[in-house]
């Protein structure tokens, strides 16, 4: 395995009363599908959030190619290359995606009009249908309304945008959850398409065949620590259960 | 189908138009001599216009999904203020000069600016809810102004600024109180049209957790746009001051639902996300050529309320039939 891009050592974090993360850990390198998984309640989301900069860990360290990193907000984590993609995809309905796709990250014209905050709309719908066509995702246009799009193609822009800032790493949080049989085959092309570039993808799922079918690695979560490593070649799906419910405890799996 | 569709939020504008000169048509039928004038034309036009400029604002705050009442008191508390401030600026009385018109147009846009930010800052910041700041300071802007004046509207504005401002005409007998409408309806369009704030307005009112997520400062942007609605509210103030030729303390508590009501006339949807400030324009026109081609016309001018209440209530209603057909997709 290559030197890890993003790890994770020791993550503790408390909400009140409740410890979510118990010393958890984590690693993904660049250009590999790592599934995280892990029941209800294991701590998934929340290891999610510290990675992403969406809060910060009590304890423990996050290192970016070996360096200790801390993210405090999601900005900071987006200038280091690290998207996330939620599991509410956090689009807005009333625009079109190729304006959610640069929310935030608008192109400005050229010289003086520019500077008076006019937006380069033909610029940003070129670099949105480059960015669409890249990941094979089907998308008619890129002027259409997000309202006006089925789930799975929603799901493609929410994705499409974070890949198109990611240079790192790309966080989906459940990407397949709401959609069907052809919609999800889809997505998770797309996500291969992501690692073929190199970006690393963190998946979290509850769907263990599917996990199965498109990780490379599969990091197992339960009560707040890292209790599995598979490979996901040699893991089965009774292995993955096994793990996540504590019916087995190999600590480190096939890895 | 996905084109019809596509096509049906973008025509929303091109119907509401067409329903505008509908209206235009019916009365220069029933009564051509009167209605279909250039005289008529300039007199809906300038008693429109000091709306428009409030509404132009307030088409901004909806979209967020806010809502400012407020706007009527500010504007009479703008027009009082800048009327303190010319009156004590200058000892020529109405003879003052463009000088002074200067420090009273500044001051009434000053104190617009001021409520506006205090708007802002209590919605996006304290998070009160903005029916209820917008309530508030709609109550304190008129008590402050009843406090300066007394209660008695103040007189002795300007020669200068009444008669060339507000009852003043550009070159081709277009009234100055239009032209300075129109600009600011053109810079309103454009800037919610092509600009990085207009964007940022309508995402903030589509999904105010996808912007703050996308990196967008979602406090700051509210503030702006609360100071904007009253920053316009301000400059209305100013222009009513110079119409009327007087402060008008009373005349304008039902400002805030004519721009509202123009608003979502206009196609700007009450729940934000959408809406276009032509079509605002074209929302403040409804009801104004209504009011004139009734009278014309013959017909009681109050039926002009009920006329507006049912226009109000199919704009909400088709903006609601809009929004499930595209939540059941």
């Amino acid at each position: 395995m290559a030197s890890p891009l993003l790890e994770a050592v020791g993550l503790v974090k408390h909400y009140g009363q409740v410890q979510a993360l118990r010393g958890a850990d984590f690693t993904v390198s660049a250009g590999e599908v790592v599934a995280l998984v892990g029941d209800n309640g294991a701590g998934k989301s929340t290891l999610v959030k510290l990675l992403s900069g969406a809060g910060r860990p009590d304890d423990g360290e996050i290192r970016l190619d070996g360096v200790p990193i801390a993210l405090s907000t999601p900005l900071e984590a987006q200038q280091l290359g690290i998207e996330t993609v939620y599991q509410d995809l956090a689009l807005a309905p009333d625009l079109d995606g190729s304006a959610n796709l640069y929310l935030g990250r608008e192109l400005r014209k050229a010289g003086l009009l520019g500077r008076l905050g006019v937006l380069d709309n033909k610029a940003m719908r070129a670099g949105a249908r480059a960015a669409f066509a890249e990941l094979g995702v089907d998308l008619q246009n890129a002027l259409t309304e997000v309202a006006n799009l089925s789930g799975g193609q929603r799901q493609s822009v929410a994705v499409a945008r974070s890949v198109a800032w990611a240079s790192r790493i790309v966080f989906l949080d459940e990407p397949t959850a709401a959609l069907g049989v052809l919609q999800t085959g889809r997505v998770l092309d797309v996500v291969r398409r992501i690692r073929d570039r190199g970006i690393a993808v963190v998946l979290i799922s509850h769907n263990m065949p599917q996990v199965l079918g498109v990780a490379d690695r599969i990091e197992v979560l339960r009560l707040g620590r890292r209790v599995a490593q598979f490979t996901a070649a040699d893991a089965t799906v009774e292995q993955l259960v096994g793990a996540m419910t504590g019916a087995r405890s190999d600590q480190e799996g096939a890895a | 189908m996905n084109a019809l569709w596509q096509r049906v939020p973008k025509g929303n504008t091109l119907w509401i138009f067409l329903v505008l000169v509908g209206i235009c048509v019916a009365f220069s039928v029933l009564n051509p001599t009167a209605f279909a004038t250039p005289f008529e034309a300039r007199t809906v036009a300038t008693n429109a216009s000091v709306l428009l400029v409030v509404a132009v604002g307030s088409t901004f705050v909806i979209i967020t999904g806010g809502i400012d009442l407020s706007v009527g008191s500010v504007l009479v508390f703008s027009g009082v203020v800048a009327g303190e401030v010319m009156h004590a600026g200058s000892d020529q009385g109405l003879a003052a000069g463009w000088g002074t018109i200067g420090l009273g147009l500044v001051a009434a846009l000053g104190s617009g600016l001021a409520w506006g930010l205090l708007n802002g800052f209590l919605t996006a910041v304290a998070k009160v809810p903005a029916l209820i700041v917008t309530l508030g300071t709609l109550g304190a802007a008129y008590g402050f102004s009843q406090i300066i004046t007394h209660g008695q509207d103040l007189r002795g504005v300007p020669d200068l600024l009444a008669e060339d401002i507000g009852l003043g005409r550009m070159v081709g007998g277009i009234p100055w109180m239009v032209v300075i409408a129109a600009a600011v309806t053109v810079v309103g369009a454009i800037v919610l049209g092509i600009t990085q704030f207009g964007r940022y307005t309508l995402a903030v009112g589509s999904n105010a957790e996808a912007a703050r997520r996308a990196g967008i400062n979602v406090r700051r942007h509210l503030i702006k746009v609360y100071a904007f609605q009253g920053l316009l509210a301000g400059l209305a103030g100013f222009l009513a001051l110079a119409y009327f030729d007087t402060t008008t303390i009373s005349g304008h508590s039902s400002d805030n639902l004519a721009a509202i009501t123009a608003v979502v006339i206009g196609g700007t949807s009450l729940f934000g996300g959408r809406g276009t400030v032509i079509g605002t324009a074209i929302g403040v026109f409804i009801p104004a050529v209504l009011a004139s081609g009734f009278v014309i016309v013959g017909v009681q001018s109050y039926w002009q309320n009920v006329a507006l209440g049912a226009v109000l209530i199919v704009a909400v209603y088709v903006d609601q039939l809009r929004r499930q057909s595209r939540n059941r997709q």
